[in-house]
């Protein structure tokens, strides 16, 4: 890597916008799901195919290393060269991406593992071959499926945290979330269409839309936020892997004293959302 | 019962439907002019051509259950504001408000129990037209509660879909009622309690990826717009011209995610037999009459 210290518009990183966060995170130079993986653990061995219809380069999925441990692991690989980012469809998995995570998780829980996912994607693909293949129904069957993985599932929110895309892979006991991240019900783009009828509105939108990782935190959907290096990880890239891996770190050890149970991370999806009860 | 505190509610009217202004209007499918009050009459059906028109969560109720049988349940939720958002100085709670007196609802899912062609079910029913039927925390929280409701009465859940997806407004809460409410099928699984939806017009987005194609039977109307990403951005992004029935629920059926499609007019018998069917009661678990 030789991208250290390149140059950032902002120096106050406290007062950089949602949209400036958000143009970190979709950052050409951020690192990515691979880098981390080649990093963060000893050896890694790809599993490929979903065993129904196809195999998608969008979402990698395998056996990895992490000091010593066994440990599962899934995620979206956005790609970096022009060729990658169209192979792999720029992080955009397909249904049979979300039917090899599922897989994943089977098999994890079978063998009694712990699942590491890594979260970096725009969104489940738009696409024509994507709805023939049943979207909505293989993102559907992952979130109830990890309502009832018995095994620990662990998820780092990398850069973009699509929609339905991100969460059909992070209904976990623990998720953190890196710095610049953005996790978000729509990109804010499509957000100000809808709403303001004006893609100009995005800054609005992504503001209005409190996709930080401080706004995360603060309603409780993420649960820690791992610093990243003077204006977002690409500028120093090998200083953002110690960090995450003292998070998954932490996060066996307290597996290995019975932190993480089904019951836990049911209540903690129950308890989700806002509202006032009328007593009447 | 006396589990539940039952608080009997009349029917009350749809304010809003889809079909055109006018005494005579020109179908939105077969552009034939037919009677207002010709469509009206037929379920908000055209009986020219059989398009299903949209229609509202009260229209709905009255068109599938039992006469005098609604028990409406959980509409003390009052939709919260967490993000603070406002769109062109209207904020959440005006906006949430437009609708409810819009709509006569509470929020876009009306909740009870009812008896359908006899049997006692839970009942759900989306409103399109409430915030284009999105799916925020009251939403979630309802249909959580409606899932304890089946279980507790061991009685099948029937949920009509009708949505444009999570609800913007309540940001990243609204993605999570997603996994919220997939548990809340994950207990309703294990309970082994029935859970039947029925996809109508529109059924995408965030509930078609969670609770709605989680159902043990999934059915839908004809020509019900069924899909996970909208057609526009599908197009925006592709440059491409969709498939002719592009996400229709014809379209759905023959890709294998439908066991039926089913007529407006069909609809209650249909979903009568199917509880008969499948009632908790009837199960053959424990009625063992062998002597020997
Ligand atoms: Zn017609």
């Amino acid at each position: 890597m030789n991208d250290t210290h390149a140059n950032t518009t902002q120096t106050e990183d406290g007062k950089l916008t949602a949209w400036e966060r958000m143009e970190i995170a979709r950052h050409t130079r951020r690192p990515q799901m691979l880098f981390y993986v080649s990093r963060l653990f000893e050896d890694f061995i790809e599993l490929h195919g979903d065993r129904l219809s196809g195999d998608d380069p969008a979402m990698v999925c395998g056996i990895a290393r992490f000091e010593g441990e066994t440990v599962f692991v899934v995620g979206q690989h956005k790609g970096i060269s022009t060729d990658e980012k169209v192979a792999r469809n720029f992080g955009m998995a397909h249904p049979e991406g979300y039917r090899k995570a599922l897989r994943i998780f089977r098999l994890a829980e079978k063998l009694g593992y712990p699942v590491v996912s890594f979260v970096d994607t725009p969104a489940a693909y738009p696409g024509i071959r994507a709805e023939e293949r049943g979207q909505g129904m293989a993102i559907a069957a992952n979130l109830l499926e990890m309502t009832r993985t018995d095994t620990p599932i662990f998820a780092a929110v990398l850069g973009e945290g699509g929609s339905g895309g991100a969460l059909g892979i992070a209904v976990a006991d623990y998720v953190a979330m890196l710095e610049y991240a953005v996790y978000t019900i729509c990109p804010p783009e499509r957000c100000a269409e809808i709403l303001w009828r004006d893609v100009e509105e995005k800054r609005q939108a992504a503001e209005a839309l409190r996709i930080t990782a401080a706004d995360l935190l603060s309603f409780g959907v993420i649960d820690t936020v791992v610093t990243e290096p003077a204006g977002g990880a690409h500028n120093a890239p090998e200083e953002m892997v110690a960090p995450l891996a003292a998070e998954i770190r932490a996060f066996l050890a307290k597996h290995k004293c019975g932190e993480w149970t089904l019951e836990k991370r049911r209540a903690k999806f129950r308890r989700f959302g806002q509202w006032h009860e009328n007593q009447t | 019962m006396s589990l539940f505190s039952r608080k009997r509610v009349p029917f009350r009217g749809t304010p809003k439907s889809d079909i055109p202004e006018g005494l005579w209007v020109k179908c939105d499918s077969c552009h034939q002019t037919v009677y207002r009050s010709d469509i009206e009459d037929n379920l908000q059906v055209c009986p020219a051509c059989g398009h299903h028109y949209r229609i509202g969560a009260w229209k709905r109720l009255e068109i599938t259950a039992d006469a005098g049988s609604f028990v409406e349940r959980h509409n003390t939720l009052n939709t919260a504001d967490p993000l603070h958002f406002t769109v062109n100085e209207e904020d959440y709670g005006a906006r949430v408000a437009r609708a409810q007196s819009q709509s006569n609802l509470d929020e876009a899912l009306l909740s009870g129990f009812v008896t359908l062609e006899g049997h006692n079910i839970v009942l759900g029913i989306m409103d399109p037209d409430f915030i284009m039927g999105s799916m925020g925390s009251v939403v979630g929280e309802k249909f959580c509660r409606m899932v304890d409701d089946a279980i507790d009465a061991r009685q099948p859940l029937v949920v009509f879909t009708a949505s444009g997806g999570a609800r913007m407004q309540e940001g990243i809460l609204a993605l999570m009622q997603m996994a919220k409410t997939a548990d809340a099928v994950r207990k309703l699984n294990e309970a082994r309690i029935p859970y039947i939806t029925v996809l109508t017009d529109p059924t995408t987005g965030g509930v078609l990826a969670s609770f709605a194609s989680l159902g043990d039977i999934v059915i839908a109307e004809p020509g019900a717009y069924i899909g996970f990403a909208g057609k526009r951005l599908i197009q925006g992004a592709l440059n491409v011209r969709l498939p002719e029935g592009f996400q229709s629920a014809e379209y759905q059926m023959e890709n294998g995610f439908l066991d039926a499609i089913v007529k407006r007019q069909d609809m209650r018998a249909f979903l009568g037999r199917l509880v008969r069917y499948l009632s908790p009661s009837n199960s053959h678990a424990g009625q063992c009459h062998d002597q020997t």
